[in-house]
């Protein structure tokens, strides 16, 4: 107990002053985008890993909170930083449409509707060129030049997001959430709306990656369909990130998050350049591979099997 | 006035008639046991009360309102508690967990859940396990942490589907033992039981049915004399010996 308390002190001090230590653009960059999938990954995990709802559609609330701080700037002519907060409340009404048709279905049906949901929604951003700009999709001027603002900003959000759900968690809600996920029927049996609390735990996890959304517009400045509403890049991805560092769990997302934004970047580089160009195809592959040796060796992922890992690092010390 | 009034309760699956236009009141304080052979609709009887699966026809009253349509968790805040014949135990939280998250059916803070967690788990034996997952205790253990879960509910009424079935003699004494302390805490039972020795010693009246229909309903003494009992329900069972 005293331990993991120590842990997460030194990690707070560390994540405070690392941009003040570590000035390159580069280091920075990626650990912005690294503390952005702490809060997708984290509210994924809300709904798939507490909740027993797993989405293959969070790309719907991620793109649905980009665009609206986009179309902020183009349409309204305010700061896309307003599209922030907007950006988590209109994710939250798309989210209310989503749990409406959804949840109707369960289990591996759900998962595939919720699929099926953010195609359609790319589809209909991607055409609706009026509203979206379509393909070419939307260019804003960034708000700051150095990164140590956004920084801050995206340390905040990701500590905003763990805590609450942390704190949900702890409350009557994460009770009936888990609940919910164990046995619906039972659920429902104990005096639980297994309905309401479903949409609770979706409305909860899609603001805050809606918020996630926003702010990545707001950071890179330029967004389009094929990427704040992509399948892979987004959907999956947050689903990579929830298992590899332990689902259910309340800091698993988050070491998901860096492992692999890490492992991303690795390959997108080919190895920060090191090895050949093609290499940088075969992420998708590596992804794969990824999620095979997690399921078969660390189902409970990085910090769920984590007594696991330590004692296998033991014996191979032990035997040398 | 009855607290439970099934009325030509009628539930269809497909062609099967599965319960056929029974009718029955239970009594505030009674322990009411529902009887028949495998397959007879007893458990479908306890789902279309709850609203588990919807009725086909028929009606049901508690406290003198109708409860058809309402859902299943609505009926639990009313007052209907119930445990699974095929225990539906929260696997990966623990026995208190389990007892907790049901508790919330009546208080919302935390500290209120768990100490009626605590409660209920006392009274039912169950203390001495509560931080084990739920997966881990044995079915008799399940069982009752089946009947802890519906008890944290607060019912006025408690619906016990073979709560005592796979149980050994010791078990068995204690099982009714229980039962017999949840009807003196002032709640009504309507409960389903195979074993004669647990039914006919608990149960102030018993129904009996048998492909769905009402064969025989009375004290435990007429039920058991009652011919088409016999042939129906005893009868199979001593010709298997
Ligand atoms: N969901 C369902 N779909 C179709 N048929 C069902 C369904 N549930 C139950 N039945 C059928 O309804 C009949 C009554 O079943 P029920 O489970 O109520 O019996 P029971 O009296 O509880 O029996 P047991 O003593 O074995 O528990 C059986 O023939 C069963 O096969
Ligand atoms: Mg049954």
């Amino acid at each position: 107990m005293k331990a993991k308390k120590i842990t997460l002190i030194i990690l707070g001090i560390v994540s405070l002053i690392f941009p003040l230590v570590i000035r390159s653009d580069y280091y920075q960059h990626l650990v912005i985008i690294a503390l952005m999938w702490v809060v997708i990954g984290s509210s994924w995990n809300l709904l798939a890993g507490y909740t027993g709802q797993v989405s293959f559609g969070h790309a719907i609330f991620f793109g649905t909170g980009a665009y609206t701080a986009g179309i902020f700037v183009t349409k309204l002519g305010m700061s896309a930083w307003w599209g922030m907060m907007f950006g988590g409340i209109v994710a939250m009404v798309f989210a209310l449409f989503v749990g409406w048709i959804c949840f109707r279905l369960r289990g591996p049906y759900f998962a595939l509707a919720t699929l099926a949901g953010g195609e359609i929604i790319r589809l209909i951003v991607t055409n609706w060129e009026s509203l979206t700009e379509g393909m070419m999709g939307i260019l804003i001027i960034q708000s700051f030049r150095s990164k140590l603002p956004y920084y801050y900003i995206a340390l905040t959000l990701a500590f905003l997001c763990v805590f609450v759900i942390y704190l949900v968690m702890k409350s009557k809600w994460g009770y009936y959430f888990v609940s919910i996920r164990e046995d619906q029927d039972a659920a429902e049996s104990m005096g639980i709306n297994t309905t309401l609390y479903k949409n609770v735990s979706l409305l909860i996890s899609a603001f805050f990656t809606g918020m996630a959304g926003a702010f990545y517009m707001n950071y890179m400045a330029f967004i389009d369909p094929q990427v704040v509403y992509s399948l892979h890049y987004i959907s999956i991805m947050a689903i990579l990130v929830g298992i590899v560092g332990g689902v259910a769990t309340t800091l698993g997302p988050a070491v998901g998050a860096f492992i692999m934004v890490g492992v991303q970047e690795t390959f997108r580089s080919a190895f920060f350049g090191l090895a050949p160009k093609w290499i940088s195809q075969a992420h998708a592959l590596v992804f794969g591979l990824l999620v095979i040796f997690v399921i078969m060796f660390l189902a409970n992922g990085v910090l769920g099997d984590w007594g696991k890992i330590k004692r296998y690092v033991f014996r191979i010390k032990a035997s040398n | 006035m009855a607290l439970l009034e099934v009325k030509k309760l009628t539930k269809a699956f497909g062609g099967l008639m599965a319960v056929n236009n029974v009718t029955f009141k239970i009594e505030r304080g009674e322990i009411f046991g529902l009887i028949g052979p495998n397959g007879s609709g007893k458990t479908t009887t306890f789902n279309c009360i709850n609203n588990f699966s919807p009725i086909t026809s028929g009606d049901i009253f508690f406290k003198e309102k109708s409860i058809k349509g309402l859902k299943t968790h609505k009926i639990c805040h009313l007052g209907i508690g119930r445990t699974f014949q095929v225990v539906k135990p929260l696997s990966r939280m623990t026995v208190i967990g389990n007892v907790t998250a049901s508790a919330f059916c009546r208080v919302n803070t935390i500290k209120e859940a768990r100490d009626e967690a605590y409660r209920v788990l006392d009274f039912c034996n169950l203390l001495k396990e509560k931080d084990k997952l739920a997966k881990s205790l044995p079915i008799e253990g399940r069982k009752r942490l089946e009947i802890a879960r519906a008890l944290a509910t607060k019912p006025e009424l408690l619906l016990l589907d073979e709560i005592a079935a796979g149980l050994n003699l010791s078990e068995l004494d204690e099982a009714i033992d229980l039962i017999k302390r949840i009807r003196d805490k002032g709640i009504t039972i309507l409960i389903i039981e195979h074993i004669m020795k647990v039914i006919m010693t608990i149960s102030d009246r018993i129904h009996a049915i048998n492909f769905g229909q009402t064969i025989a309903e009375g004290t435990p003494q007429e039920v058991a004399n009652n011919p088409e009992v016999i042939e129906a329900y005893l009868g199979a069972e001593y010709a298997q010996g």
